[in-house]
């Protein structure tokens, strides 16, 4: 047997738990623009050009980069509960 | 070539859930890789936060094939690849995805000589400036005035400059990049691919926890390091060597910003006096003449 790993979600766990901010979209302001899910480092953000974005909490890490990229500050983050 | 972001490929090459920080640059690095070569590259990774941001095994957390291989040899271990690729006529990419300290410093041997050779493989270095993932040590790749767990009153030396070293060596492709630049960095690893020989792409990539700012302001970072002009972005591509919007606008010094909106991001500059921030300016800007005597000593080919 070689030594293989192959690619699969959660090599590290379940990052979700390492936030302590969460990026809350406004999908009113949101523009469809596509940076937040260019610049995500943790791949997190899904988006279909005409369907905007939805972020996955399971492993979002809540960096905030995308809060800080985007051009219309449609992303906020807000402080986690119980913390 | 158009750049439309809509265009891109949605595979995840970095798999949600890896071992990276919060706010890693190297990850936007990865991921436009991913992109630009996805099937059709083959990475070597040597020691580096690279090697261990994939996670435990059996699970990987870039969905890219990837050799993880000991600290100087990844230059040399790309090249047997692209050896074995080519005898067996097999369509691919040899790329090496190294860190400052595997580049500069540690595989600089072997490095130098696969350049030497011309062998023809792709090397990506990316440079957080510092030995981070061991906590923060310095590295000839760390600026001057940077403070590290090494250099507690900030590095003295000044920083290596591997992108210029390495078009010296007369190889075919030479280029700087930055994670805040995708579009750019795309377009390079794409020029990259089309050529025969030794490709090199000096990537800059901040890092939160090693230069001690805000996970979230990465992406900005990065830019204010161009738009200070502290990041200058070149290409050298046989023989010519130009350089790159937007750092084409920032050869008036007038147009740059302060160097001082870069610095005071970031933690590991906090001890700069005014005196310090003027003397890396003028250092930023010998470096700026000496990238424009080089653009005018390989001029372009009309």
């Amino acid at each position: 047997m070689l030594p293989l790993s192959r690619p699969a979600p959660a090599s590290a766990g379940m990052t979700g738990t390492w936030r302590t901010y969460k990026p809350v979209v406004n999908l009113q302001k949101c523009i469809d623009c596509g940076l937040c899910w260019l610049y995500c480092p943790e791949s997190v953000i899904d988006w279909e050009k005409g369907y905007k974005i939805q972020i996955d909490y399971t492993y979002c890490k809540g960096c905030g980069i995308c809060a800080d990229v985007c051009p219309v500050k449609a992303i906020n983050m807000t402080p986690e509960e119980g913390i | 070539m158009s750049f439309r972001i809509d265009q891109l490929p949605k595979k995840k090459y970095v798999v949600p859930g890896n071992a990276a920080c919060a706010g890693c640059g190297m990850m936007i690095g990865l991921k436009i890789l991913g992109m630009a070569l996805g099937e059709e590259a083959v990475l070597s990774i040597p020691a580096s936060c690279a090697a261990v941001v994939q996670g435990l095994t059996p699970k990987s957390g870039v969905a890219m094939p990837i050799l993880n291989v000991p600290f100087a040899s990844a230059a040399a271990v790309a090249t047997g690849i692209a050896e074995a690729y080519r005898m067996l006529g097999v369509k691919g990419h040899a790329v090496v995805w190294a860190g400052d300290g595997g580049t500069a410093d540690i595989g600089f041997g072997t490095v130098s000589g696969a350049a030497e050779r011309n062998s023809n493989i792709i090397y990506v270095m990316y440079d957080n400036e510092a030995y981070m993932n061991t906590g923060i040590q310095r590295s000839s790749s760390t600026p001057r005035a940077a403070w590290t767990t090494t250099t507690p009153t900030g590095k003295h030396e000044r920083k290596k400059d591997v992108a210029l070293l390495m078009a010296m060596h007369g190889v075919p492709y030479v280029a700087t990049a930055s994670i805040a630049y995708p579009q750019d960095f795309y377009r390079k690893l794409k020029r990259a691919s089309e050529i025969q020989g030794f490709k090199f792409i000096h990537l800059h990539a901040p890092c939160p926890p090693g230069w001690r700012y805000d996970p979230a302001k990465t992406v900005e970072i990065a830019k204010l390091a161009v738009e200070t002009g502290a990041w200058i972005l070149w290409e050298y591509d046989n023989g010519q060597l130009k350089l790159n919007p937007p750092s084409t606008v920032y050869v008036d010094r007038a147009k740059r910003k302060p160097l001082k909106e870069y610095l005071k991001l970031q933690g590991r500059f906090a001890h700069l006096t005014d005196n310090d921030v003027k003397m890396l300016e003028e250092e930023i800007e010998a470096k700026w003449q000496t990238v424009l005597a080089l653009a005018k000593a390989f001029p372009q080919r009309l």
